[in-house]
């Protein structure tokens, strides 16, 4: 039956005859052993020395990022900031709430560590600053956290699905975008009253989700099309393994991108929420209720400037991590930047 | 005669478009019994595909539909399972192996990781150790070289016969008793759909699964198949086995088939199309579908559907009023048969 397609058995356009690039044809009961030298494309290479040090997606993202200058730097100055916050108790001199009267409104000075000043309680600035940071980053990361995850579900959920759910769950979306954040935060802080922490965290991540919710719609409407879904499918797999096993890991560089300029963008309106008196009540220090202290002292402008220029800091450093994950995040990016 | 591993009977499929109903599949029938390997050949959108990602299930629904039929698989109907007792059957009794490799691999999972996928998707409780040495016991069937390193790669540092390659090993990755294979060397060059067909044939041979081998290839047809299916717009026009039908076709479309390929032995100046160009599957003409476009061709094709009806034997059957005044006639490689 051969002869039929390859009938000299060298040349031919038909390529069912199983034979080698040699023009070797095989033999019928071809082992694994023989089938080992069968493709010339990828191992011949190897068998030639002319090895290509292969990295991985991450490996590359890595490389680019650290290519990246300012995403390396402000890398290195969240890790400063944040890693004071975290470590509050052991980097700062004092207790954010221990008031002194007889050192009251001091400017910033090395004595006593008061590198800050002092406020009108004689609580020492800096301390408080630092403190402030940590509470700052709790908000901050629990937002992105809390709001990347709902995010992540809604626009999974309404991209794979599509249809109805899908027209629901962006009609919501859609809905909680056109609201506006700052008011609508008022009249609920005020409502509830001034909140802990958390209160205004999980406030916060009520709103911020919906950024994120349409990347991943975005990515999994496009990607639940794709061959290898339809090939997970054929292999039996459900819509939840589908869904979190082979397209989700897709969707993780915009996921977190998104999630680390949330970070810097919660820590804004935190900080803009509690000057406004309406976020987080002292004495638990963040960085919005230490500037809004500061006003109440317009001639010492440390008390202003050191909070302020932190939270300046913080949402430069994230955006500038941001800035460079999106770059090094990009699979469609081989080339690194200079 | 054994009993059939698959049955299908009046299986038709439509396709709900703007300019109106596609009748993709129209009333097929066919059996396969254990450890065959079926070709079935035909045109583009001669309905080859959807008649077997119909027993999957695989069919978008909507616009597609299952208008009517039964699969009889193992004592089952796959038309008429739920959508949770099929999840069980793909992947695991009845796998498919796709025709794009490029695209059917998920970039961001190692292949090692997507195969282990297949088998954890049906044995959730099999320990990653046993899955990984599963894997690679699958990539040397297959003839992956240095599985191991291979198992840890991305489908990038893949080339195109090795990832044709690893579906396979995904296709049995848990020993189905029914394969599929849906074009699988259409997006390959020539020397590798040699290796990936004799990879292929290997491992029919020693899963004895009955195989399905969807193509347009008759020459891969002639090379590998037990018996053969001719689709045509949606129906069969012609079964049997492989050498009765390439020693003497019944049917005058396969006729126009052989005689549209180049023979190898022969200087051709021309080669030989069938004329015109295959219907439109939304307005079918009425009678035999292939009558605008047959030698045959006369009053009777044009009112009266012929029905598929044995010629010399029941195993060889044709669709066509005149089959008989096609006996003696010979097609381009009646003589390479025999």
């Amino acid at each position: 039956m051969t002869e039929f397609t390859r009938p000299d058995g060298s040349s031919g356009l038909v390529p069912t005859a199983p034979t080698v690039a040699g023009g070797q044809p095989l033999a019928p009961d071809a082992g694994i052993d023989s089938a080992v030298g069968i493709d010339p494309g990828v191992d011949s290479t190897e068998a030639a020395g002319l090895e290509l040090k292969v990295r991985s997606q991450w490996s590359y993202a890595r490389m680019r990022f650290f290519r990246h200058r300012l995403a390396v730097a402000g890398l290195i100055g969240l890790i400063v900031i944040f890693g004071a916050g975290i470590f509050a108790n052991l980097v700062a001199p004092y207790s954010y709430a221990a008031i002194d009267y007889t050192n009251t409104l001091h400017p910033p000075t090395t004595i006593n560590h008061h590198y800050f000043g002092t406020d009108g309680i004689g609580a020492d600035e800096f301390s408080r600053v630092i403190y402030g940071i940590r509470t700052s980053l709790e908000v901050g990361v629990f937002v992105a956290v809390v709001s990347s995850i709902v995010g992540l579900i809604v626009g999974a959920v309404a991209g794979y699905f599509g249809g109805l759910l899908d027209n629901m769950l962006m009609r919501i979306t859609d809905l909680v975008l056109t609201l506006p954040v700052l008011a609508i935060l008022l009249a609920v802080s005020a409502l509830i009253g001034n909140g802990s922490q958390w209160t205004i965290s999980i406030i916060l991540a009520g709103f911020f989700w919906t950024g994120i919710a349409r990347v991943v719609r975005g990515v999994f409407l496009s990607l639940r099309e794709k061959e290898y879904v339809e090939a997970a499918k054929a292999s039996g797999a459900g819509d939840a393994r589908i869904m979190f096993r082979h397209i989700l890991p897709n969707t993780l560089g915009p996921v977190i991108v998104n999630g680390t300029l949330a970070v810097g963008v919660a820590i804004l309106t935190e900080a803009a929420l509690s000057f406004l008196g309406f976020g987080i009540t002292p004495p638990t220090p963040s960085l919005g209720v230490l500037v809004n202290d500061g006003q109440n002292y317009p001639v010492q402008w440390w008390l202003t400037i050191f909070p302020g220029l932190l939270i300046v800091l913080i949402v430069l450093c994230v955006n500038f991590v941001g800035d460079g994950l999106r770059d090094a995040l990009d699979p469609q990016q081989r080339r690194i930047r200079a | 005669m054994p009993e059939p591993i698959l049955s299908i009977q009046d299986l038709a499929v439509e396709f709900r478009t703007e300019d109106g109903i596609v009748h993709a599949v129209d009333g097929v029938s066919y059996e396969l019994y254990p450890g065959e390997i079926l070709g079935i050949v035909g045109e583009s959108g001669s309905g080859k595909s959807v008649s077997t990602l119909a027993l999957l299930g695989l069919i978008p629904m909507p616009p597609g539909r299952i208008v009517s039929g039964t699969a009889m698989f193992k004592g089952r109907d796959l038309l008429r399972l739920k959508k949770k007792e099929l999840r069980k059957v793909r992947g695991n009794e009845v796998a498919m192996v796709f025709q794009d490799p490029m695209t059917s691999l998920n970039p961001v999972l190692t292949v090692g990781r997507q195969l282990g996928e297949a088998i954890k998707t049906h044995y959730p409780d099999t320990k990653d150790a046993a899955v990984k040495q599963r894997v690679i016991e699958l990539l040397t069937l297959v003839g992956v070289p240095n599985p191991a390193t291979r198992y840890t790669q991305y489908p990038h540092e893949f080339s195109g016969g090795m990832r044709q390659r690893a579906m396979i090993a995904m296709g049995i990755a848990n020993s189905p008793s029914l394969l599929i294979a849906d074009e699988p060397t259409t997006a390959l060059d020539v020397t590798i759909q040699a290796q990936v067909l004799e990879v292929l044939k290997r491992v029919q041979q020693e899963t004895d699964a009955a195989t399905i081998l969807i193509t347009h290839d008759l020459g891969i047809v002639a090379e590998m198949c037990d018996r053969v299916l001719v689709m045509y717009a949606g129906h069969i026009v012609e079964s049997g086995t492989v050498e009765a039908i390439f020693r003497s076709p019944r049917h005058p479309y396969t006729i126009g088939l052989m005689n549209s390929l180049p023979k190898l032995t022969e200087d051709e100046e021309w080669l030989e199309p069938i004329t015109g160009a295959p219907p439109s599957l939304i307005n079918l003409p009425p009678g035999c579908p292939f009558h605008p476009r047959c030698f045959l061709a006369r009053e009777r094709c044009r009112q009266e559907t012929p029905p598929l009806a044995p010629v010399e034997g029941s195993a060889h059957q044709s669709a066509c009023h005149f089959s008989e005044e096609l006996i003696g006639r010979k097609s381009k490689f009646s003589e390479a048969v025999a």
